[in-house]
């Protein structure tokens, strides 16, 4: 390992993450730390379970203001608005929290979960991230969703009316999508949307259903040539709209963006609570990377045993650091400082390759201190940030 | 005391390739009690991990065997285990040369091969008497009689009395012992004469220093005796001397017709030269023993550290293995792609990889090998010579009256069915059929064949096309002129000089197009397009183009994913150090050695 990095004070921004793990039914082709149970889940023991690990972090970022709050999973809309009470007050016990926090919580768009939309807004939520995934039934079908288009619709309708900010997701190169059809479905996504909205091309991630028929043939998704013109249409549409890429699957009118999101991109802490949560966290100036136990009731048991759930609590190294720091940085259309970039990691671009990165079109400089990928180049992310981390 | 010249018997074990040699020397030492039951282990003479892991035989091993036999009399046995392998010939001719007889095992169910054939005609020009054997006879698919038979129309030596056994259960053995005693002559001398010996093979022992492998002549080798090596014209106190049973066991001296060993404070085994004669420094020997040639690299290659700054650990482990090695040369070279490494000699192929990968694994070192060639005969214009090792060294075309090139006659036997495919090669690789004959229904095929055209996958793809059947055996015959020409290969329009290589314009064109696509597969998308040629000069024979990267990039990637994508990025960056940058282009090391294996 490298010597631990040390890191000059970074913004104020600083998140809280919590994790929620359960789903009514798993989906095909998500990899998340998701899980379904069929013995209902004690959810005020588990809320218990939450405060404690949130008071041990706590206890390690003394002093330091939220600035935004993400329920994620999972599915968070499974959990009870009590609960969700319950662990929004912990926090503003605990820590001192901003009044413009952001406060979203993840929703998957089933009637059941819309019926619960009142009772998170009066918890404190106020924004939704709803997980509609696609507007054609037979797509959600064979998404294995539980939800149809016009449920979806609804959940929308409800939750411009209820929260204060709302975005939801939708999967697209989907197996045999073609572009005019995509093209009219985010139109029509665009038309109900509120000022953001994430685009994600479906990813087929190893030791998922989709994974498997995949490989077996039984599963065609478009190559990486038309991906990669569903990517330049979806810029497209959504730059016409006012919805132009903020980073490379989230899109939002400016000022719309996710702060909270924004704080993992930016590179700064945030705490991460729950079953497989991770977190960045600096205390006395190193970053530390920790990682929870991600099955729920070896969680549970560890958090009742010894007041947290880690498994990993890494110090990074300053090469380490800024790797993340690429790696999340240069998915941002405001990209990276380089004096920033350079003062965490001691580490300055190869001049040849990142000119010769710059004359394909692929990375730019923005101003006298900041580059960043330009729209070519995030379609060959993973390879521009290989050149550039070397 | 020296035991009476009637009284040993000299051999060396010789066969094909897996027939069974180093099998049945474990048997005859088990049974003579040279090493105890508990001390037993199969092939015990293949004493180096290397021999052990791929179950060959590379170093030639002798033993002391003490054999009582029916008559009640007691012999000296010395027995030489040898390689198979043809990049071993070398070991073998020397062995030969310290017997007097051979026993030449043959697989019951396989029959008479390639290196059967090698080798015995060695041993009949070393006038040896051959007692032949036939191992495996525990095998269903042995045939012991047909083999008699084949031994004698193909050899024509008399296999009537041909022994059969197994190595593998100990069947036959002793009669094999009685064989030895009854059907080898034994050695002749003069105890009395001045001292004779031959240096038979010399090593380093990391404890000893080099240790001599001596054959007695004439006269008693002593300890402590002042000795003069002819050749090298170099003196030496012996300090130990003794056998191997196979342990080392030390005596006080050696008669003629035994066979020991010596050590006498040498620094190096290229102190020493195989086939040396050594003499006593007070009253030496009127004639020298007439030497061997000693062996030459044919193949040569370059050896690159992937890590430039393992540089200078590459060197001094080179020069370890060759304190063992002679056979092995290196010398320094520099690749504008490749940066500093060797160039090095060998054998043969097998030689080459046994070498690679001893220093991969003994020295922990990571390697690029580039295209292996053989050693062209240059003519310049003014009449002089030059010694091409290196395609990258060829001077310039116009200064060049003529490049020849080594030719090989190669023997090759294989059962009927695969001949046609055989024959094609062999035309394919520029062959001139000498002779094609036929043993049973198996067919015995000579050709002459340039040897650039075998170095590289000739017998990997004789294997393939036979699968598995045909046997190879190959000897230098001499050089000959050749339209050879220099292609060169481009990549994203850089000539990579460690690619480069000599070829017969007759088959340019499709080394060139097989190479561009072999690279083009080999060679990862890069965020630009990368056009790969091969030329000849300045015409370009061949080319392909890989694509620039389209889309590379993960769609999520949020708080949890960031150390994921961490780890992600560290394989990425192992793998690119892994490769080779040339330009903006970085090719992986397999590239170098991957793009010349056709698929033809
Ligand atoms: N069934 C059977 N297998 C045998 C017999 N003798 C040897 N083998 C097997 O044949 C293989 C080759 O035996 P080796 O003794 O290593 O052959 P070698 O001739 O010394 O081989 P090289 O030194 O590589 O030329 C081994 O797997 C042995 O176990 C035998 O009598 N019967
Ligand atoms: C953390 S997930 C969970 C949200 C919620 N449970 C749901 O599924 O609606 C957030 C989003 O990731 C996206 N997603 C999940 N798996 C994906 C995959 N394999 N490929 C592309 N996007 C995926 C979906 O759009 C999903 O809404
Ligand atoms: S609902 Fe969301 S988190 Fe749950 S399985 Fe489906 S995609 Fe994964
Ligand atoms: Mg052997």
């Amino acid at each position: 390992m490298t010597e631990a990095a040390r890191l000059p004070e970074t913004g104020t921004a600083f998140g809280i993450y919590l994790h929620w793990p359960f789903c009514a039914a798993k989906c095909p082709y998500c990899d998340f730390n998701s899980h379904v149970r069929h013995q209902p889940v004690d959810q005020a023991r588990y809320a218990r379970a939450f405060v404690r690990e949130l008071e041990h972090f706590a206890a390690r970022t003394p002093g330091r203001e939220v600035s935004s709050i993400f329920l994620g999973g999972g599915t968070p809309s499974l959990m009870e608005p009590e609960t969700v009470g319950t662990l929004l007050d912990t926090v503003a016990r605990l820590w001192t929290v901003s009044p413009d926090a952001e406060i979203t919580l993840e929703a998957n768009p089933t009637s059941v979960e819309a019926d619960r939309f009142r009772g998170y807004r009066a918890a404190g939520v106020n924004r939704v991230s709803l997980g509609v995934q696609s507007l054609h039934d037979h797509d959600l079908k064979r998404l294995g969703r539980l939800h149809d288009a016009a449920t979806a619709r609804r959940a929308i309708g409800l939750a411009r009316e209820i929260f204060p900010r709302l975005s939801f997701d939708l999967i697209y190169t989907r197996p045999d999508q073609t572009l005019a059809g995509w093209a009219t479905e985010l139109e029509e996504a665009i038309g109900m949307a509120a000022d953001h909205l994430s685009l994600y091309q479906l990813t087929i991630e190893e030791g998922t259903p989709f994974h498997a028929l995949h490989a077996a043939g039984k599963l065609v998704v478009p190559d990486e040539d038309l991906a990669a013109d569903f990517y330049s249409l979806t810029q497209e549409i959504t730059a016409k709209h006012g919805l132009p890429a903020y980073e490379i699957s989230n899109h939002a009118a400016p000022g719309a963006e996710s702060r909270h999101n924004m704080t993992y991109w930016r590179y700064n802490d945030y705490v991460g609570s729950g079953p497989g949560a991770h977190g960045r966290i600096t205390e006395r100036k190193v970053k530390h990377a920790t990682i929870a136990e991600r099955n729920p009731e070896a969680w549970l048991a560890a958090v009742e045993a010894d007041g947290h759930g880690t498994i990993a609590d890494d110090v990074l190294g300053r090469d380490e650091v800024a790797d993340e720091m690429l790696l999340m940085g240069l998915r941002l259309r405001e990209g990276i400082s380089v004096s920033r970039y350079h003062a965490l990691s001691g580490r300055s671009f190869d001049p040849d390759r990142f000119e010769y990165l710059v004359r394909d079109g692929l990375v730019e400089r923005v101003g006298n201190d900041r580059v960043r990928v330009t729209s070519a180049g995030w379609l060959v992310l993973n390879a521009v940030i290989a050149e550039l981390a070397t | 005391m020296t035991t009476p010249l009637d009284h040993i018997r000299n051999f060396s074990i010789v066969a094909h390739i897996d027939h069974g040699k180093s099998t049945l020397a474990d048997r005859l030492i088990q049974l003579t009690g040279g090493l105890q039951e508990r001390e037993m282990k199969e092939q015990v003479l293949d004493s180096m991990d290397i021999e052990r892991e791929r179950g060959i035989t590379i170093k030639a091993q002798t033993v002391h065997l003490t054999y009582v036999a029916d008559n009640g009399e007691t012999y000296q046995l010395n027995l030489i285990d040898t390689p198979g392998h043809v990049d071993f010939a070398y070991e073998v001719n020397r062995s030969l040369a310290a017997c007097e007889g051979s026993l030449l095992v043959v697989d019951a169910s396989q029959g008479v091969e390639a290196q059967t054939l090698a080798n015995v005609y060695q041993a009949i020009e070393n006038n040896h008497e051959i007692v032949p054997v036939l191992n495996k006879i525990d095998l269903p698919a042995a045939e012991p009689e047909r083999i008699k038979a084949q031994i004698e129309e193909v050899i024509g030596i008399d296999a009537s009395e041909a022994v059969p056994i197994s190595a593998k259960t100990g069947l036959g053995i002793k009669d094999v012992l009685e064989a030895i005693v009854h059907r080898l002559p034994p050695p002749k001398g003069d105890i009395d004469g001045p001292l004779k010996a031959m240096l038979v093979d010399s090593w380093y022992d990391t404890y000893l220093g080099v240790v001599v492998l001596v054959r007695i002549i004439d006269g008693v080798l002593k300890k402590g005796q002042s000795v003069r090596m002819m050749g090298t014209n170099a003196r030496y106190d012996v300090e130990r001397i003794g056998i191997f049973t196979p342990k080392m066991i030390d005596t006080t001296e050696l008669g003629p017709g035994e066979i020991g060993f010596i050590t006498a404070s040498i620094k190096e085994v290229a102190d020493t030269r195989v086939g040396d004669t050594i003499t006593d420094e007070k009253r030496p020997t009127a004639k020298a023993l007439e030497g061997f040639r000693p062996a030459q690299p044919v193949v040569f290659c370059g050896l690159f550290p992937v890590d430039a700054a393992d540089f200078e650990d590459l060197r001094a482990a080179m020069g370890k293995l060759r304190l063992n090695d002679a056979s092995f040369s290196f010398e320094m070279e520099t690749s504008a792609a490749l940066g500093f490494g060797f160039r090095c000699g060998f054998l043969g192929l097998l030689h080459l990889e046994i070498i690679q990968e001893r220093l991969e694994r003994e020295f922990n070192l990571d390697l690029i090998a580039t295209a292996p060639s053989v050693v062209y005969q240059i003519v310049m214009n003014d009449g002089s010579e030059i010694d091409l090792h290196n395609p990258a060294d060829m001077p310039d075309v116009v200064k060049i009256a003529e490049i020849r090139e080594p030719w090989i006659r190669a023997t090759i036997l294989t059962p009927d069915e695969y001949l046609g495919s055989i024959l094609k090669l062999c035309q394919d690789r520029r062959g001139i059929q000498v002779d094609l004959s036929y043993i049973g229904s198996r067919a015995m095929v000579q050709y002459d064949l340039p040897l650039n055209e075998v170095v590289f996958d000739f017998y990997d793809r004789l294997k393939s096309v036979s699968k598995g059947y045909a046997s190879f055996d190959y000897a230098i015959t001499d050089y000959r002129e050749g339209d050879l020409v220099k292609m060169s290969v481009l990549v994203n329009a850089e000539p990579v000089d460690a690619l480069s290589m000599l070829v017969h314009r007759s088959q340019a064109d499709r080394r060139g197009r097989a190479m561009c696509e072999k690279l083009k597969e080999l060679i990862p998308q890069h965020l630009f397009k990368i056009p790969i040629q091969a030329a000849i000069g300045a015409k370009v024979i061949a080319r392909e183009t890989i694509s620039a990267l389209r889309k590379d990039v993960t769609a999520k990637c949020y708080g949890g994913d960031a150390t994921r994508k961490r780890k992600l990025l560290d394989k990425q960056k192992e793998g690119k150090k892994r490769m080779r940058q040339f330009g903006r282009v970085e090719i992986p090391q397999e590239a170098f050695i991957a793009a010349l294996k056709m698929d033809d």
